[in-house]
């Protein structure tokens, strides 16, 4: 793992190696340089399966993260991509042509974080949610509790506890 | 608990379009001919569902009212994870059959919809087409706390949280979720409904039909359907 | 052939006594089944109360004349399956309608409602009726190939095509039957039997957990009920035909009860331990296996 990061290190300007886990490493790199990486960890380091792509919103940094985890069966090594976008932009390069799965991940981060893959296929169609109008609801300034509260009727009659409050009532009423 | 957070307001002035195949347009035919087509007015039946009465004679009614009870045909639509709490009742172990329940692949055929657990605004749509399709006297079960009150899924973006407000309900089974003896008990329950003649939401649904219409129209914003589907 | 009015309700009496009948065998298989697989099953009656409750459904949708007319044709076909067969042989009342060529006139009926059903599912419009048909068309012509050679044989060998005189001439002994006299046909005909029974392992058609339900995806309330009646007439008349040309007929409705029980066995039980045939396997199964025997049972007489 160490070696194989060492090696791409200078090439494609990669981040700090952080070790997870045994077989299970993280790092960083600039989105200019995200294909080639992926290319050579594709065809030469074996790297075959692209386990899944996901975001992560940083919304105090004015970042997504796009997180692409690509497996290597044979060695049982996996690596987490990190690439950070900016969020008012909010635009990704599209990976489609390298694995073909990468497009419904695309599809789905459009859809749920608003980031745009130019190219991608189908990109524009929807993908789970219906008639969506509001912003994508993934993203952190989306409130789902209030989006809900003004969507869907409620049925009144529901109470929340703190469950530290709520036990500490009923195992000692006294307040001992 | 109303604690809604006022900061953000969702976004009530985007209406969401129809789809392209179903506006209303003129079309050239293969002979050359232009013809003005609108999908949604050609391809369905307009009319609005209709209240239908009981049988004249009373003793005809509860006769037939106990032939339904005892033959509840269960349209297989499992919406949530709920669905997954009917099928032991298929099994030796709980085996609903004999109690005259069935399972029927097609709308057209049943005349009970579970509504097994909670329902995204998607699913709702393909409910409302399921139940609208189901002939009368129809009956609509919702089950586990989600249909109830939103159960788990309070403050999500796309479930809805109290299933009267979209299909009338006859009975909610509480739970999360409950088990297989507990549809039974509540299959039982229905039955004695059935029977005491209680059962009337196919012409409930007729009665109030611009309540529910409203209220489904209010979260199902890519409305592409007619509004009755026969 | 005379006809007499008074056969008339003597016809409608036979046709209730195996509408009843056919009731009870079709719960019966349903508890068998359920009992193989360890379930307590369905209470006999049950079929009673389905029917009662799908003609008390309040709403009904009709997509035109041929979707009403599909289930009346089915039906007519079972009904006139059994009106022009002798049901009990010697019997005055329960001779129904049967003349002289009635064996031909059964092979058509055989057919009859299949094909109504396929021009009313046909119109109600959904894809899966559609498909459900040909499917079953294809499916019940490959099963059928057997059963009219061995008709064929069957006629060959006793120089006549009116049911009444074949089990005329079968009775006055066990091995007078048709089963001892002409063994290959009876085993190509029972590849037919067990094919168009509609159970198990060659009920894909209208198997729920398929193309969903096939052909009546779309029949409900009235129409629905109709079809149930004739699911549970249509397996009774096909018995009685069967019992009638290959094992020597019934004289009384008790030998009729017996015969037509341990018949309808035979599919439900092969059915209750086999799992579904698809359709291909099951036309290739007849063309492969019934259809030789069919033609050697020709061959022979």
């Amino acid at each position: 793992m160490r070696d194989i990061h060492a090696r791409l290190k200078q090439r494609h300007h990669l981040g700090q190696f952080e070790r997870q886990r045994p077989g299970l490493a993280f790092f960083t790199v600039p989105r200019e340089y995200l294909r080639g990486l992926l290319l050579d960890l594709r065809d030469k380091e074996g790297f075959s399966h692209l386990v899944l792509l996901t975001a992560v919103d940083w919304m105090e940094e004015g970042l997504f993260q796009l997180t692409y985890m690509l497996n290597n069966r044979a060695e049982d090594v996996t690596f987490g991509i990190r690439v950070m976008l900016d969020r008012d932009e909010a635009e990704g390069d599209s990976i489609h042509d390298l694995w073909p799965t990468a497009e419904t991940y695309q599809r789905e981060l459009k859809e749920m974080f608003g980031i745009n893959f130019p190219g991608s296929p189908r990109i524009d169609d929807e993908f789970i949610l219906e008639g969506w109008t509001d912003l994508p609801p993934y993203r952190r300034d989306f409130d789902s509790l209030a989006y809900s509260q003004q969507t869907y009727a409620e049925r009144p009659g529901r109470v929340t506890h703190d469950p530290r409050e709520h036990m500490k009532q009923k195992l000692y009423p006294d307040g001992v | 608990m109303k604690d809604v957070d006022d900061k953000f307001l969702k976004n009530i002035d985007k209406e969401f379009p129809l789809r392209e195949e179903l506006r209303p347009r003129t079309v050239t035919t293969p002979d050359g001919q232009e013809i003005e087509i609108e999908p949604l007015k050609d391809y369905f039946c307009e009319a609005a569902p209709k209240v239908h009465p009981k049988a004249y004679i009373p003793i005809v009614e509860n006769f037939y009212n106990w032939a339904r009870a005892n033959s509840l045909w269960i349209l297989g639509f499992g919406t949530g994870c709920g669905a997954i709490e009917m099928r032991p009742l298929m099994t030796p172990r709980f085996d609903a059959y004999r109690y005259g329940i069935q399972w029927r692949p097609t709308p057209r055929q049943a005349n009970l919809l579970m509504i097994s657990g909670y329902l995204s605004v998607k699913t709702l749509k393909r409910a409302v087409r399921a139940y609208e399709q189901m002939q009368g006297p129809k009956y609509v079960v919702g089950l586990g706390s989600c249909t109830i009150n939103g159960g788990m899924y309070w403050d999500s973006y796309n479930t809805i949280k109290k299933l009267d407000q979209y299909l009338p309900v006859d009975l909610y089974i509480a739970g999360c979720m409950p088990r297989p003896e507990a549809l039974l008990a509540g299959f039982m329950d229905l039955k004695k409904l059935i029977k005491a003649g209680k059962c009337e939401g196919a012409n409930k649904y007729a009665e109030n039909f611009a309540f529910y219409k409203e209220n489904q129209k209010s979260v199902i914003k890519d409305w592409d359907m007619p509004d009755y589907n026969w | 052939m005379t006809f007499e009015w008074i056969q008339v309700p003597y016809a409608l009496a036979t046709l209730f006594i195996i509408l009843n009948y056919g009731l009870l065998m079709t719960a019966v298989v349903q508890k068998l089944a359920a009992r193989v697989g360890g379930r307590p099953g369905i209470p006999v009656w049950q079929n009673y109360i389905d029917l009662v409750k799908n003609f008390a459904l309040r709403s009904k949708i009709s997509h035109g004349v041929m979707y009403y007319l599909g289930p009346v044709f089915r039906l007519s076909g079972g009904i006139g399956l059994i009106f022009f067969v002798p049901t009990i042989y010697g019997s005055t009342w329960a001779q129904n309608f049967s003349f002289a060529g009635d064996l031909i006139l059964a092979l058509y009926f055989i057919f009859f409602g299949t094909l109504g059903m396929a021009l009313g599912a046909g119109e109600s419009g959904h894809p899966h009726s559609a498909i459900g048909v040909s499917r079953g068309l294809a499916q019940v012509t490959a099963a059928e190939l057997p059963m009219a050679l061995a008709v064929y044989a069957i006629a060959i060998q006793y120089q006549t095509l009116s049911i009444t005189e074949i089990v005329a001439a079968q009775q006055g002994g066990l091995f007078n039957w048709t089963l001892f006299t002409n063994p290959i046909a009876v085993a190509a005909a029972m590849f037919a039997y067990v094919g168009t029974t509609m159970r198990s392992p060659f009920d894909v058609v209208i198997a729920p957990q398929e193309i969903p339900i096939g052909p009546p995806t779309e029949y409900h309330s009235a129409y629905l009920a109709l079809m149930q009646t004739n699911r549970v007439i249509f397996p009774i008349a096909k018995t009685i035909i069967y019992m009638n040309i290959f094992f020597g007929g019934a004289t009384n409705w008790a030998e009729f009860a017996i015969k037509v029980f341990l018949l309808y066995m035979i599919p439900a039980v092969i059915g209750v331990v086999h799992p579904r045939f698809r359709v291909e396997q099951s036309i290739r199964f007849f063309l492969k296996w019934g259809l030789p025997v069919g033609v050697l049972a020709i061959l022979m007489v």
